[in-house]
């Protein structure tokens, strides 16, 4: 019999835990993110602040953050996850370790997105008196405003994918599902139903986000 | 080491149209950015009403900016922005409120008959429309100078002559001092008062456009006035094939419409032809030039040149 070992209040419950770490990841994401970003920008060559060992030392510790595999992450976190969260168990436990791998990830897009930017525009700023605060929030973060919003649609998918991965350390959600039902017991309708709730979820941020931009890019 | 700039000595007054001209990487991008520190000079000063902005600090700086506008050769827009908010930026940096900004803004705008664009965004005007624009935002906080980065160079020619007049209007309403760069002569002769001539890094020649028209020393200023339809060397080729004597004449303001060469040659007895020529005019003030050859008796040839003096006309011999 089909999907005969599908709980179904268990799904829900599963991708309701999903959304949330999905979400509130991705709010810390941003957060965390989008200065650092900003900041390995202004940092940069030629830039604005440019200041060689301050950009060195950020961007050596992005790429260290980035380069450690998130399964590997969510192990050695685990004794700051309780500090931060309380738990390393759960939704809560498992949004540090979403946090501390995507914002770098994050940061890296935005930095690219405003090095995209018509560097015209920061000398306009500056021609017109601006300080380095006044052009970045009134000038550079709004010009870039369709690229950050599209570095978010791609983080927040990454952060889907990396939810499900926290499973393993018990961080729930339908990766822990899948885990636990799927793979442990060999119900592979559960894995099957837990790996199309994924994909329709991605498949929805990516068409929202595509909605998005192109509103954004059409004024 | 080799200096972008070099030995550069600039007067400009106030309330004129000051050109700077060369060819690209010649450093007059460098120099006009010299202006509002966009660039800073690693010697030298900079005097604005006596006082050297290189000496500013940050604070003085960015003020100091707000009161020059300038005006870039790719606008420069915030595209994320309407042509009000852009034009409002300025006025919000300089601290202006709300309900002032807005005002202020429309005003400008206006000047640049541009009133009805206001809410439209950048990308849905024209070249020339957006760099009104970018005119009316260099416009806003009522400076008292105004740089020109190149603004004409990526429009259409008919587009720059309606740039250039609202340069030239701009300057005599508003009584503001102008300095522009370009690599063409055709917008120096539209709208400079003077014009300094830069290669290299180094002004190579300067002084009013008339005159460096009419008697260009250097050889870039010829050959970028050669290159505008304006080749002062370009007799020598029909020399060859005709006899006489060659003389150079050059004439402005009154001198230029008044039937002088048929007077003269009546009166001296002696036979003109044009074997090259310009004639025009610069910003209002029309101007001559031409190369022609006299045949006729010794007499009338030997006071060809003092009869032309008299009349205002300067004579150079080119072949006695």
């Amino acid at each position: 019999m089909m999907f005969a070992n599908v709980d179904w209040p268990l799904i829900l419950e599963a991708t309701i835990d999903t959304l949330l770490m999905t979400g509130f990841s991705l709010l810390f994401t941003v957060v965390i993110g989008l200065p650092l970003g900003v900041l390995l920008f202004l940092t940069s060559k030629g830039q604005m602040m440019q200041n060689g060992p301050v950009y060195q030392v950020l961007s050596f510790v992005v790429n260290v953050l980035r380069s450690v595999p998130f399964l590997i992450l969510l192990i050695v976190m685990i004794p700051l996850t309780r500090v931060l969260a309380g738990t390393s168990l759960g939704v809560q436990g498992a949004i540090p370790p979403l946090v501390v791998s995507a914002a770098p990830f994050f940061a890296r897009l935005v930095e690219n997105v405003l090095r995209e930017l018509d560097p015209g525009v920061s000398e306009a700023c500056r021609a017109m008196g601006a300080n380095s605060r006044q052009t970045v929030l009134l000038a550079l973060v709004p010009e870039a405003t369709t690229g950050i919003v599209a570095a978010i649609i791609v983080t927040a998918i990454a952060l889907v994918g990396y939810s499900a991965m926290s499973g393993v350390i018990g961080g729930g959600g339908l990766g822990d599902l899948a885990l636990r039902f799927g793979y442990q017991r060999y119900q592979t309708d559960v894995m099957v139903v837990t790996v199309v709730i994924l994909v329709v979820l991605v498949q929805l941020l990516q068409v929202f986000g595509d909605r998005l931009v192109a509103k954004l890019t059409r004024k | 080491m080799s200096h972008a700039l070099a030995g550069v000595d600039l007067q400009v007054a106030q309330g004129q149209i000051f050109g700077i001209i060369g060819r690209s990487g010649a450093g007059k991008s460098t120099l006009i950015r010299m202006l509002n520190l966009l660039e800073r000079p690693t010697q030298g000063r900079v005097l604005v009403h006596g006082e050297d902005i290189t000496r500013f600090s940050d604070a003085q700086l960015r003020a100091y900016r707000q009161r020059v506008g300038m005006v870039f050769q790719h606008f420069n827009l915030l595209r994320s922005r309407t042509v009000l908010d852009n034009v409002r930026f300025p006025l919000r940096l300089a601290g202006l409120g709300k309900d002032a900004q807005t005002q202020r803004a429309q005003e400008v705008l206006a000047l640049v008959g541009l009133s009805e664009h206001a809410a439209k965004y950048p990308r849905q005007l024209s070249g020339g429309q957006q760099q009104r624009v970018g005119i009316a935002r260099a416009l806003a906080n009522r400076p008292e100078l105004l740089l020109c980065d190149e603004a004409t160079s990526a429009l259409d020619p008919e587009t720059t002559q309606s740039i250039l007049r609202l340069l030239l209007d701009i300057n005599q309403r508003l009584g503001l001092t102008i300095v522009l760069i370009t690599h063409g002569m055709d917008v120096i002769r539209s709208v400079c008062d003077r014009v300094a001539v830069i290669d290299a890094g180094r002004i190579v020649e300067q002084g009013e456009v008339l005159d460096v028209f009419l008697h260009p020393q250097h050889a870039v200023t010829q050959s970028l006035l050669s290159e505008s339809g304006m080749d002062a060397e370009g007799w020598r080729e029909m020399a060859q094939g005709v006899g006489g004597r060659l003389y150079r004449l050059s004439f402005r303001g009154d001198a230029t419409v008044q039937p002088m060469m048929s007077r003269v040659s009546r009166e001296l007895g002696v036979d003109l032809s044009i074997l090259q020529g310009s004639v025009g005019s610069i910003k209002g003030t029309p101007y001559g030039q031409l190369v022609v050859s006299a045949q006729g008796g010794s007499e009338g040839l030997g006071q060809l040149a003092a009869a032309l003096a008299a009349h205002g006309i300067e004579c150079e011999v080119l072949r006695p």
